[in-house]
């Protein structure tokens, strides 16, 4: 078995009263591929941005890379570079252009030369097939050629983890398609270890390792995406399943 | 048919001119009278005043009595008197100076706008157009005379109080708001004092405190000129506001900008000077240009600690026994000046926002 690159354990965390996640236990091997399901309010996008510390925890230990996630900045920072996001609605900066929202992170937290970094980054778009967008202002991109400009930024980082919080949801039906081929790509492609949070089940049965399933802040059920859909054992699991399976 | 239907053009628009009054002034009898109720008081204020301003207005007079006996606007008076309205008490012979000097700043803001010029070489431009400004200003050397800053007055000394007062509050009142929003206690509770406590003085007490209080505090022997309290009074009453106004613009950008940087790992520094200022600073143009509008009018207020500036020089150009009874050119004249300036701000904003607008709109 390979070695672990993010670790947590019993991780708990509270927003106010709400105990939004129990006690979580989850290793994660380095190049793994991990889809993360639930239903809503389950607590699963609050875990993975506890990873990249946009959440805090309160209670038990998350290692990402063997560096423990502690209120220390250096730490923090450590981790942020190494840890590749991608959000719901894209969180692009709409003031800069597509370049300049790629070339960002990496001029001025990798202190790379500019050029070297406008040259990674036409790479990147060129993989996710929009390089004749880069000189546009993301206003003027469709949702899925936004999210897609998003993965390239975070590629650009050359993060050996990344992190998708429901990259999908807020797309319209037809581009879809456009974001998901871009992951499986990459997924394909090896090496990267990715924690996908997502409702896309083909996604999870065409490239995941392991799917995960959370309800009410625990992980309910965890196992190889034919065993997780052919043969769920929680019931809770089965019920979300014939909830989204049609 | 598998091609899909042509894309007409819209249809032309019919409206001629008539069709247009038609439609724009005469549309309901609300419209009807608010129209005709306009166009009425302009007829009656627009003639009588051209003919007080421009037919029987007197141009050339070379006394009081002469000006008066046209029974128009007395526009010689301004002849006679501009220079003490424009340059105050400064020494008269000497009043070049001051002129040249209102120049150079009136340049370097120019050049300011300009986003040609947004980089370095800007800074050399103020370093080197303020060290002209200050050298025509004091003098003492060059063979320049010495003149006390007491002797300032009239447009530049507006000029240098509001100009410095708007580029010094700027960077003060940003670093207030992010200390307001910040997350550290100490730090947010001296901001929201700061604030709080300067918002809650009218600037003529902060003048007058910095004027008659301050010196009281200081040690014996120990000065500061009379001037530069005021300028920091100016500077520091500004800030409070613009730390308002900033903030305001810090609340209106999503979260989901705070994370995208911070997932990029960028500094909080980074994050707030190239991720989330310009985006809040662009939102809150138009409140930032009232402000700087309302700077640059309230640095009159400076009279009630006895500084000339442009609108106190041209109350002392009405006192001359001479030319009594024309407060209506004087100060018709000197809003004329406040409005061009204050006209141009305002332009200048809406020309930034419309230029700067990238994002939002497709």
């Amino acid at each position: 078995m390979a070695e672990s690159i993010i670790e947590l354990q019993s991780v708990n965390k509270w927003y106010g009263e709400f105990h939004v996640l129990r006690n979580i236990n989850l290793n994660v091997r380095k190049g793994e591929r991990i889809v993360i399901c639930g239903p809503s309010g389950s607590g699963k996008s609050t875990m993975i941005r506890c990873i990249n510390r946009l959440e805090e925890h309160q209670k038990g230990h998350i290692l990402v890379d063997g560096t423990e996630l502690t209120n220390d900045l250096k730490n923090i920072d450590a981790i942020r570079r190494e840890v590749g996001m991608v959000f719901q609605h894209f969180n692009l900066f709409p003031h800069l252009t597509v370049l300049e929202n790629l070339t960002l992170g990496p001029i001025w937290v990798l202190k790379k030369p500019k050029a070297e970094a406008e040259e990674t980054a036409m790479k990147y778009l060129n993989r996710v097939r929009i390089p004749e967008q880069a000189n546009k202002y993301p206003g003027q991109l469709s949702g899925g050629q936004q999210q897609r400009v998003a993965i390239a930024r975070s590629l650009c980082m050359n993060p050996k983890i990344m992190l998708f919080d429901e990259p999908t949801s807020a797309l319209d039906p037809e581009m879809v398609k456009e974001v998901l081929d871009v992951m499986i790509g990459l997924a394909q492609e090896g090496g990267m270890t990715m924690l996908c949070v997502t409702h896309e089940m083909g996604f999870a049965r065409k490239v995941a390792d392991r799917v995960i399933f959370m309800d009410r802040g625990e992980i309910i059920e965890q196992n190889t995406p034919e065993e997780f859909f052919s043969n769920p054992q929680n019931e809770r699991t089965q019920l979300f399943l014939s909830q989204i399976l049609h | 048919m598998t091609t899909a239907s042509e894309s007409l053009p819209p249809p032309t628009a019919s409206t001629g001119p008539i069709a247009w009054v038609k439609e724009r002034l005469f549309s309901s009898p609300l419209n009807t009278i608010l129209t005709v109720l306009s166009v009425w008081i302009v007829l009656m204020s627009l003639p009588p005043f051209i003919e007080w301003a421009l037919i029987k207005a007197s141009f050339t007079a070379s006394t009081s009595q002469e000006c008066r006996a046209s029974g128009g606007a007395c526009w010689a008076f301004i002849g006679q008197k501009y220079r003490l309205m424009l340059f105050g008490l400064y020494p008269y012979d000497e009043q070049w100076r001051p002129l040249i000097a209102a120049i150079v700043m009136i340049a370097m803001i120019i050049v300011s706008t300009v986003q040609r010029f947004w980089n370095i070489s800007l800074l050399f431009i103020w370093v080197g157009g303020l060290a002209v400004v200050a050298i025509l200003m004091w003098g003492g050397i060059f063979g320049l005379r010495y003149v006390e800053d007491t002797q300032w007055g009239g447009l530049p000394l507006t000029l240098i109080l509001s100009t410095f007062g708007i580029a010094l509050a700027f960077p003060f009142g940003i670093l207030l708001a992010l200390g307001r929003r910040s997350k550290m206690p100490a730090i947010k509770t001296l901001c929201v004092l700061y604030i709080e406590l300067i918002r809650g003085v009218p600037l003529i007490s902060m003048l007058f405190m910095s004027s008659v209080m301050l010196p009281l505090f200081l040690p014996e022997g120990f000065s500061i000129d009379k001037l530069l309290r005021a300028q920091i009074a100016i500077i520091m009453f500004a800030a409070a506001y613009l730390a308002e106004v900033v903030r305001g613009g810090l609340q209106a950008i999503p979260k989901g900008q705070y994370e995208g940087a911070d997932s990029l790992g960028l500094s909080y520094g980074q994050k707030m000077s190239f991720i989330i200022l310009p985006q809040a600073l662009k939102i809150v143009i138009p409140p930032l240009c009232s402000l700087f509008i309302a700077v640059f009018k309230d640095t009159s207020l400076v009279v009630i600690i006895g500084i000339y500036d442009l609108m106190q020089s041209t109350k002392v150009a009405l006192t001359d026994p001479a030319w009594r009874g024309f407060s209506i050119e004087a100060y018709v004249f000197v809003s004329a000046i406040y409005f061009i300036f204050c006209y141009g701000m305002s332009k200048y904003s809406q020309n930034l926002e419309v230029r700067l607008a990238t994002g939002h709109k497709r």
